[in-house]
């Protein structure tokens, strides 16, 4: 979050809404631990990250999707698997669990 | 002021501070935010639950973890009606660098990046100053058993001393008052002769096996540095060794997951 403040609130004295989505959780191999946050603005700008680079795009389109109102706060998850529930996975074999919301608090 | 701001300011102020955040259960995204002294503030929408979870954000804030735990709706444990999220911002590790030598501002720069907030302290007034260290945190003009013996108690697990003076005019007294604290790591630096030498030494001023056997001497892994700037890497590495428990060796040699 530390790494993320000077962003945030650039973006919020411009009048931007912002996401952010956290590592709540891991299983298995995975780059960050967590606590390790990315943050989404309006204009899909982007800082900080939640992996080694594998799922930061879907992340992206997770924290625009609740900005737009298209879905709520929750948990998402990603991981390497064959599922279709996985469209983007960790090459490293793990599992992350993110806790993506709006900055409304 | 809402949660975040209150976070914020917490961060910029360099205060510790917990955030607890409902990530599965009722009133999803509540916060509580906690402070070490147990004030909190925001609520989880169950003062029950918002009590337990105080209780275990000041134990994670103070070991420096993050994790996500699982309550029953009225904080009952062993029950998994909601998972509460505790982020903790932890005041950063200290490494207390002892001796105002070449090797410590190579050590202090690399323990910098490795997020430590880091002290250089010194007896001798002449090398110990602010132009020559000016990566660290703090740089401190006193004797290493003096200045133990004033911030000794605020040293926990986390946090490690380097004794870097090779002089034993100053490292038996700086070592006799590391091995009184609760640091994690303690290393001390010197050639195998120097080390030798050094425990007899500790041994004359009374000092245990068992503490004897806390330092890391000669400091650091066998991985051939030479410059300032590698030795810097083989101490870091060390601390990162000691803490997770691993022999660092390769990756390559070795099986297993890698975190």
């Amino acid at each position: 979050m530390k790494e993320v403040l000077d962003d945030i609130e650039r973006w919020r004295t411009a009048g931007h809404r912002v996401a952010i989505a956290r590592v709540v959780g891991i299983e298995g191999s995975s780059p960050r631990d967590p606590g390790a946050t990315m943050a989404v603005n309006d204009a899909g700008e982007v800082a900080g990250s939640v992996s080694g680079g594998c799922v930061e795009g879907a992340v992206v389109q997770e924290a625009l999707a609740i900005l737009a109102g298209e879905k709520q706060r929750g948990i998402v998850t990603f991981g390497y698997s064959d599922d279709e529930a996985f469209a983007v996975g960790l090459t490293c074999g793990g599992t992350i669990h993110l806790f993506v919301e709006p900055l409304d608090w | 002021m809402s949660r975040y701001d209150e976070l914020r300011d917490a961060l910029r102020a360099g205060e510790p501070v917990a955030l607890a955040t409902v990530v599965e259960g009722a009133n999803l995204g509540a916060k509580l935010l906690v402070k070490p002294d147990g004030r909190a503030s925001g609520s989880l929408g169950d003062a029950n639950l918002d009590r337990v979870v105080a209780r275990d954000a000041r134990g994670e804030l103070e070991a420096g973890l993050t994790s996500t735990r699982h309550y029953g709706a009225h904080g009952e444990a062993r029950e998994r009606d909601v998972s509460v999220f505790i982020e903790s911002f932890a005041l950063p590790p200290r490494m207390i660098i002892f001796g105002a030598v070449d090797f410590t501002a190579a050590l202090a720069k690399v323990a910098k990046v490795l997020g430590h907030r880091v002290t250089v302290c010194d007896a001798r007034a002449v090398f110990a100053t602010v132009l020559r260290f000016p990566m660290a945190d703090e740089v401190v003009n006193d004797w290493p058993d003096r200045y133990l013996a004033k911030v000794g108690d605020e040293l926990g697990p986390r946090d490690a001393i380097c004794v870097l003076t090779h002089d034993h005019k100053f490292d038996v007294p700086a070592i006799a008052a590391a091995v009184k604290t609760e640091v994690g790591y303690l290393g001390a630096m010197g050639s195998r002769r120097t080390h030798d030498q050094r425990t007899v030494r500790l041994r004359e001023a009374g000092l245990t096996d068992g503490e004897i056997a806390r330092v890391m001497s000669p400091i650091g892994l066998d991985i051939g540095a030479r410059t300032p700037e590698e030795t810097a890497v083989a101490v870091c590495a060390e601390v990162i060794a000691l803490r997770t428990g691993r022999r660092a060796q390769s990756l390559r040699d070795t099986a297993g997951p890698i975190h």
